[in-house]
């Protein structure tokens, strides 16, 4: 494929410009609005001359570009400052112990989303023109209209507090071959829910969509006039060339389940970097607010450039914003 | 230009009959008329609240809190006596605002036009509109929202309290909370173009080299000639389902401001406001339809959106059968 190295290289090569744009917004943001770190650490009866003493140590009163640009260069070192409140406790002991609780059960969401979603999606397509197809599509689709806002309440309602089987909340870790797990626990059943089903709704309707344009093709066809067994052909032709362009979306996938942790952490108590962000940004604690957005944005751009060359490699008539012409 | 050339017509098929018409295939999937009927239902109680609703939103009545449903009020009353039917009436009121303010300005303006200019402009324009969008996707976009939810809120309260409430006609809107309603539209806008921009752009990419656009070139059509003329009507319908979905989304991502503490303050009723309200353990204990009357309306307004926008993809890209 011509021109897709360029392409890649000049993706690349706006990356960092992206980024700095990303931080600079985000730092500028926590600077210039109202309230400080140092008051909330303080309290409200605090003593004005610690506080403006505290100010000056950390550096909260230099111009705004020294400020930006020192924490640039630390970060850029491995740096990433210190949190507000866990007092001096630098912020990169503490955010990768977060992200590990946040990662390993949306790793598990994404597993049982695509587990799920890709069966539902071909037995969908499979059942086109019948009843069951329509309503089953329909039916998912609920769950990915339903924001996690209205869904997490509604499963409390249910299964904690009408039938009682599962505790409304919390995060139980085991020691499983040396790490600390918190899937194995039942509290995780209902945040497993809530992040997966919207995701299966979307993977099974992509899925069918896929399923029903192979369907379509004559190698299909000759499959079935072979007299190949139905699971043969479905599962071998059909499925195979079905699945090569859901790749691409895993990314996205993943991604997306990271958005939903905030809400999802906050409402059942799991201590996870969603639940640490909304708890940072009610402390004003720049610090871990920058490191946050600096390692989601740069996760998220290159899930984009994956996403796209993915794309580009799998259906080489993508053209990759060639500029042909015009 | 059809009739000019009057070739011969079959009898019967001159004009394509109304069954056969986009609206046509659209009326006959009665899903989606469902659909239609409850947006419909939800969005005119919502315009007509003043005089569809048989309580105002803040009429309390400290006698007869958390009642359940009777004659005089239907879905039962809050922690303050007041009638959750007026109360979710009024919300869809609140939705209703800030949808369309949201889809005229974020999505029909901001996005729409973007998305025309960087497809069909090409090279640097392009590139610029475009990685802006890259930097709203590579934005984690709640971060930014509790980031503006903390900060910029006092500014546009100040500003509004401080300065436009002086003013002769829109004085009374701040009062009635017309700042709250401004910030949540403004972030919703602001973030609410990207979508729409990225899929006009990559149908105008593919317009952009057809014939009749080079034809329009040729002739000397300005620029703004081929945007509105030759290249706007052909992406019509992907704007129609576009913006199908995002008044869902809208309506949606509202209960997500509301929740991050950006949406419509109290007293004004807007559906994240009840959502909020009736989701603590508490209220879910004792009180269930706290919750369960706004999320029903609100899930119901939202699945009929998504499921509309599918069946408007089906009826107007032909190449699905």
């Amino acid at each position: 494929m011509p021109g897709i190295l360029p392409y890649i290289v000049r993706r690349l090569l706006w990356a960092p410009f992206v980024l700095l744009a990303v931080t600079l917004a985000t730092f500028a943001l926590g600077r210039f609005g109202p309230g400080d770190p140092i008051e909330v650490l303080q309290g409200q009866y605090n003593n004005p001359e610690v506080v403006e003493r505290i100010r000056e140590e950390r550096g909260l009163d230099d111009p705004f570009f020294n400020q930006y640009g020192r924490y640039m260069w630390d970060a850029l070192h491995g740096e990433l400052g210190t949190s507000s409140t866990y007092l001096g406790v630098a912020v990169e002991d503490i955010i990768f112990e977060k992200m590990w609780v946040t990662v390993q059960y949306n790793l598990l969401a994404l597993i049982i989303i695509f587990a799920v979603g890709l069966p539902a999606g071909i037995w969908a397509a499979l059942r086109q023109g019948s009843w069951q197809d329509p309503f089953t599509i329909s039916f998912l689709l609920l769950f990915r209209s339903l924001p996690v806002l209205v869904t997490i309440p509604i499963l409390q309602y249910i299964f904690a507090i009408k039938l009682g089987w599962l505790p409304s909340s919390g995060w139980v870790e085991r020691d499983i071959l040396g790490l600390k797990l918190g899937i194995f626990d039942k509290r995780i059943i209902m945040p497993l829910l809530v992040l997966s089903l919207p995701g299966i709704a979307a993977v099974a309707r992509l899925m069918r969509a896929q399923t029903l344009e192979v369907l379509d093709q004559d190698f299909v066809r000759t499959a079935r006039a072979k007299g190949l067994k139905e699971f043969v052909v479905v599962s071998r032709h059909v499925a195979r060339n079905a699945l090569l362009p859901m790749t691409t979306i895993v990314g996205f996938a993943l991604v997306g389940l990271l958005g939903g942790s905030l809400f999802v952490e906050t409402l059942f108590g799991i201590p996870g970097i969603g639940r640490f962000v909304w708890e940072a940004v009610g402390n004003r604690d720049y610090d871990v607010l920058m490191a946050v957005t600096l390692i989601t944005a740069a996760a998220f751009i290159v899930a984009n450039l994956v996403t796209d060359i993915a794309y580009g490699f799998i259906d080489p008539r993508v053209r990759l914003g060639g500029r042909g012409g015009g | 230009m059809a009739r000019a050339l009057a070739v011969e017509e079959p009898l019967g098929e001159g004009r394509p009959r109304w069954r056969t018409t986009t609206l046509g295939r659209l009326v006959r999937k009665r899903l989606a008329m469902l659909c239609l009927a409850i947006i419909a239902v939800i969005y005119l109680a919502g315009i007509l609240a003043p005089w569809v609703a048989p309580y105002a939103y803040d009429d309390q009545d400290l006698d007869n809190t958390y009642a359940g449903s009777s004659w005089s009020h239907p879905l039962g009353t809050d922690e303050l006596g007041r009638d959750m039917l007026s109360r979710v009436i009024w919300a869809a009121q609140t939705t209703v605002i800030i949808s369309a303010a949201v889809i005229l300005t974020g999505g029909l303006a901001l996005g729409v036009g973007l998305g025309l200019l960087a497809g069909y402009a090409g090279g640097k324009v392009d590139d610029f509109i475009m990685r802006v969008a890259d930097a709203f996707f590579a934005l984690p976009d709640i971060l930014l929202l509790l980031l503006i939810a903390t900060t910029v809120r006092d500014r546009v309260d100040d500003l509004f309290t401080g300065q436009i409430a002086n003013w002769p006609v829109l004085g009374p809107i701040v009062d009635a909370g017309g700042s709250d309603y401004f910030l949540v539209f403004g972030v919703l806008a602001f973030f609410g173009w990207v979508g729409i921009a990225r899929v006009i752009r990559s149908q105008v990419l593919s317009l952009r080299e057809s014939e009749h656009v080079l034809a329009a070139r040729a002739m000397g059509a300005s620029l703004w000639r081929v945007l509105g003329q030759h290249l706007l009507p052909n992406v019509t319908n992907l704007i129609v389902v576009s913006i199908t979905f995002s008044l869902g989304a809208v309506a949606g991502t509202e209960i997500m401001l509301t929740w991050l503490g950006i949406g419509v303050q109290p007293p004004h009723p807007s559906f994240g406001a009840m959502i909020f309200n009736g989701s603590g353990l508490s209220a879910l204990r004792n009180h269930p339809n706290l919750l369960l009357v706004p999320a029903t309306v609100v899930g119901l307004l939202l699945f009929a959106f998504n499921l509309l926008g599918d069946a408007l993809t089906d009826v107007l890209s032909p190449r699905r059968r």
